[in-house]
């Protein structure tokens, strides 16, 4: 088997703008995410209830098994074309990626949230009752500044599984990572070392994150 | 000042607390003792409601705190409670474990509040430690940083669960005297202790709690000099 990477130098800027994408639909999933991982949180704790049902409980578990049980690929699929029919709006390729990849990964993120805060000593919260703290004020001043420790760094590596999801965005013709290698596979008739190179990039990128949030986990431990 | 009436708990099948009934004066130091299993901290986690009673009164300064409408928050910050694990906040510095109660709940200012936590530093003698962090204490210490937090929302009551169960011997003392100090100032107690030479020196009564009932209840003189339930008189052979 004979390689040949003398392209790199020509198609540089083409996986370079790829990867810029990659980071871009990354980064708006892992925002978008974490805000609605905590608020799919806050809905499956709700204690509000009508008769005897807690209809935010009931939303976001049918959410939550919906979300976990289908595939990521069809999930962007059908935001893209789903989107326009339910709503009227004309939703980018780049838009629907970021929309199924966010709600996708919210439900993850929920789950990140609520293993984050169990995995606090009860007696914490014991403490701050007995101390008369209402349960805001115990989430607030107690439970969170140490769930939170919990919580980042899971949530980084969620950040990492979003940057390689994020590949599916190629299939809308989303111009990111893998479809630079895809593009680029056309013009130079090579096969393999076009989708070696991006994988090269997402291998940088997602190992360059992983050190990151192993040096955060780290300092935070050190912090008690 | 505390008035217990037929107070029933259990988890699941298991009866923990059958027909507790009895009464905490004011100034008054009890003390519960009793073998493991016996229901000791679940009737002391009753009184501040950290368990729902099943069935039963508690009246605390003439309020029925079990009904529903009870602000069980504010009845709380009425009760100290001292922990067999201290449950510190690791987050926080000592000084900001004791203030942080003062500041939120009682609104006090973060001067006062500050004061207020230097002078029970220095009861529980660990003025030094005040921006320390709780993992750099040992148990002992801990423990003393926990009855000054409680302190410092000026309970009425003190509620103690163990409080030197998950000590070191050597650590034990430093939290007795401290206890032993409290008592003698007039602070309304409910002790749960294995501590026996603590129970008979600092309690002005003792309860003898076995399979969720109090068999024996009296002084210290009564009940370890002359005990009466069989019961009261084999565990005692046994600890003692």
């Amino acid at each position: 088997m004979k390689l040949n990477f003398s392209f790199v130098a020509d198609y540089l800027p083409k996986f370079i703008s790829g990867l810029k994408l990659t980071i871009v639909l990354s980064v708006w999933a892992v925002i978008g995410a974490t805000l609605i991982g905590i608020l799919v949180y806050w809905m499956r704790t709700s204690r509000f209830s009508i008769l005897k049902v807690r209809p935010l409980w009931v939303v976001s578990t049918i959410f939550i098994e919906v979300m976990r049980g289908t595939p990521v690929l069809l999930q962007i699929l059908i935001a893209f074309s789903g989107f326009k029919m339910m709503f009227g709006w004309d939703l980018s390729a780049a838009n629907a990626v970021v929309l199924a990849i966010t709600l996708n990964s919210s439900v993850y993120v929920s789950e990140i949230i609520r293993a984050g805060i169990q995995a606090v000593d009860p007696g914490q919260e014991e403490a701050a009752h007995c101390l008369g703290m209402t349960r805001m004020q115990s989430m607030r001043l107690v439970i969170m500044p140490q769930a939170i420790k919990n919580i980042l760094p899971a949530l980084g590596n969620e950040f990492v599984s979003i940057i390689k999801g994020s590949s599916m965005a190629y299939v809308l013709g989303v111009g990111e990572l893998t479809y630079s290698a895809k593009v680029v596979q056309g013009a130079t008739y090579l096969s393999l070392e076009p989708l070696m190179v991006s994988a090269l990039f997402y291998l940088v990128l997602t190992f360059t994150l992983g050190r990151m949030v192993s040096f955060a986990e780290r300092r935070m431990k050190t912090c008690d | 000042m505390i008035k217990v009436a037929n107070l029933n708990k259990s988890f699941a099948k298991n009866h923990v607390l059958r027909d507790i009934s009895t009464q905490v004066a004011k100034g008054e130091v009890v003390v519960v003792i009793g073998p493991s299993g016996s229901g000791k901290s679940t009737f002391l986690r009753c009184l501040n409601l950290l368990e729902t009673p099943d069935s039963g009164s508690i009246l605390f300064d003439g309020q029925e705190i079990t009904a529903p409408k009870t602000d069980v928050n504010a009845i709380r910050t009425r009760m100290g409670m001292v922990f067999q694990q201290f449950n510190l906040f690791p987050h926080m510095t000592v000084r900001e474990n004791i203030i942080v109660s003062p500041i939120h709940v009682k609104k006090m200012s973060k001067t006062d509040a500050r004061r207020k936590a230097d002078e029970l530093l220095q009861m529980v003698g660990l003025s030094d430690k005040a921006d320390a962090y709780p993992s750099s204490l040992s148990g002992g210490q801990k423990q003393r940083i926990a009855i000054a937090r409680a302190l410092a929302m000026e309970p009425e009551v003190m509620l103690f669960d163990e409080p030197t169960s998950a000590l070191d011997p050597e650590m034990v003392c430093e939290v007795l005297a401290v206890m032993q100090d409290l008592a003698k100032n007039g602070m309304t107690m409910v002790v749960v202790t294995h501590e026996m030479g603590f129970a008979r020196e600092v309690g002005d009564r003792i309860l003898f709690m076995d399979e969720g009932r109090i068999l024996e209840e009296g002084t210290p003189e009564a009940v370890f000099n002359n005990p009466q339930n069989p019961r009261t008189i084999d565990f005692l052979s046994k600890v003692l």
